[in-house]
């Protein structure tokens, strides 16, 4: 059992326009946790809910602190995150170590995430002086993160950051969100639709389908060099053996999105059972 | 002749800087509100583009003269009337000039979209904050065409400024009475140089807003 300061206590309930969302999680608050799922599954609603950017009737509670109860709900410019949005939303009148330095310079208290070690973390040193317009797409994602990080966040939430970018520029980007991962011990909620991804940097995940969410699904260390029968192992227990027969038969790329969407179905109650 | 220009200058630097006060905060309201009738604020705002500068004129005069009951509380400090005196002017260029104002700034506003508001917030900006460091800087082409429109319109006003200022010199004569009078008084050499004047000028403010257009528009793709 976790103790409650370790932990994020999430329930939501309620209607978005057409879009209902019906949540009810308890996740670790250490490692990256992946919010996996279909585009339009509500993933990215829960994680602006997490961040206050929506308000859905609910609880929240983030390492023992309420953020959002029946009678309380935390402004998002108070709560300890960092965002970071699927396109950059770099702020165009700032040039890059403006925007670098924007939720740093709004922060009162000690700032142990450093701007030099982000600078050097995400190769930003080239960039500083330039306006954001003269960026590449990956560029661009890579101050958006360093932006995130350096608001000091006791919680980082990124929606599809890499959805945007094609696969050259994803590939330049991903290295840097694994080095994030072991240079800095901030939480992560990472939201995704690509099973590569997840499997590539998330400690868990929890896979969602139709504003709902399945059971947190461990994602062993080290899941993209593991071998294929143990994969198949994995997903076998959780009830997944017909498209283990199927993934098996493919190659190891496939394996891991499949992983996924096995995780996905496996980790979903019945349909129709609540 | 050189007062003349000069109270003209004045009024109009007067009346622009009164109205990026004002205009502002109402600007930002009529971008952000969502409620409906802030659309009957927004056509208040906008009459007086289509209402004859003389009705305007004629209503100021009333609301501005000695038997106003909006005058009451500056009777009590000494003011009889603002009908024919230069702060009276300014008070009427503001009404004339507000959908002029206010219209730019609005659109720069709402131009800006949400999500810049978001990345505010969550890199603990305050929406007051957020306010001044980012909604002003982004909307800047807004102010600049709004600052250019009002400074234009309101050395261009005829109707507003002969009913509610009569034309007194070194108080109320501005440029454009001062035109209709040499006119009258078959003055014409001075009338045509005081007309060519404000052509040049307005020419120049046409440009300097086509090239500030052109200029914005290239940034935002």
């Amino acid at each position: 059992m976790t103790l409650p300061a370790d932990t994020i206590e999430a329930s939501f309930r309620g209607r978005l326009g057409e879009f209902s969302l019906e949540i009810d999680l308890s996740i670790p608050a250490a490692g990256v946790t992946v919010l996996f799922g279909p585009s339009g599954c509500g993933k990215t609603t829960l994680l602006r809910c997490l961040a206050g950017l929506e308000r859905l009737p609910g609880r929240l509670i983030v390492g023992g602190e309420v953020w959002q109860d029946a009678s309380h709900f935390l402004a998002p410019h108070r709560r300890p995150i960092g965002f970071v949005f699927q396109e950059a939303s770099l702020l165009a009148h700032l040039s890059v170590r403006r925007n670098l330095l924007f939720g740093r310079h709004r922060i009162k208290a000690a700032a142990p995430i450093g701007f030099d070690q982000i600078v050097t973390l995400l190769s930003l040193e080239p960039l500083l002086d330039r306006g954001v317009g003269k960026l590449s797409g990956g560029e661009r994602q890579r101050v958006a993160i360093g932006r995130a990080l350096l608001a000091q966040p006791r919680l980082l939430l990124m929606d599809e950051p890499l959805a945007s970018l094609d696969g050259q520029r994803k590939s330049e980007v991903l290295p840097y969100l694994e080095a994030l991962h072991e240079e800095l011990a901030i939480p992560v909620i990472y939201v995704t639709h690509d099973g590569v991804e997840a499997a590539r940097l998330g400690d868990r995940m929890i896979p969602m389908r139709d504003g709902r969410a399945g059971h947190a699904v461990d994602l062993c260390a080290g899941l993209a060099t593991a071998s294929q029968e143990l994969l198949a192992q994995r997903l076998a227990e959780r009830g997944a053996e017909g498209l283990v027969a199927e993934l098996q038969a493919a190659g190891a790329d496939q394996l891991l999105a499949g992983l996924a969407v096995a995780a996905l179905q496996a980790g979903l109650p019945p349909v129709g059972k609540a | 002749m050189l007062d003349i220009l000069w109270l003209t200058v004045k009024l109009a630097g007067v009346t622009t800087a009164v109205l990026l006060v004002l205009a502002t905060p109402l600007s930002w309201w009529l971008a952000r509100s969502r409620s409906w009738w802030k659309e009957i604020v927004g056509a208040l705002v906008a009459l007086p583009i289509v209402l004859p500068p003389t009705v305007l004129g004629f209503y100021l005069l009333i609301a501005l003269g000695p038997h106003s009951p909006l005058m009451a509380p500056l009777q009590a400090v000494g003011v009889r009337t603002l009908a024919f005196t230069f702060e009276g002017l300014v008070i009427g260029s503001v009404v004339y000039s507000l959908p002029f104002a206010v219209q730019p700034i609005r659109n720069a506003f709402q131009a800006i979209g949400e999500r810049p508001f978001e990345v505010a917030a969550t890199l603990r900006a305050s929406p007051l904050d957020a306010f001044f460091s980012v909604a002003l800087p982004l909307a800047r082409p807004g102010f600049i065409v709004a600052a250019i429109l009002v400074f234009a319109h309101t050395i261009g006003e005829f109707g507003v400024v002969l009913m509610l200022g009569g034309g007194i010199p070194g108080e109320t004569d501005v440029l454009s009475i001062e035109i209709y009078r040499l006119v009258e008084a078959l003055e014409w050499d001075k009338a045509h140089q005081l007309a060519g004047l404000l052509l040049i000028f307005a020419f120049a403010v046409m440009l300097s807003l086509l090239l500030i257009e052109r200029r914005t528009g290239r940034l935002r793709t």
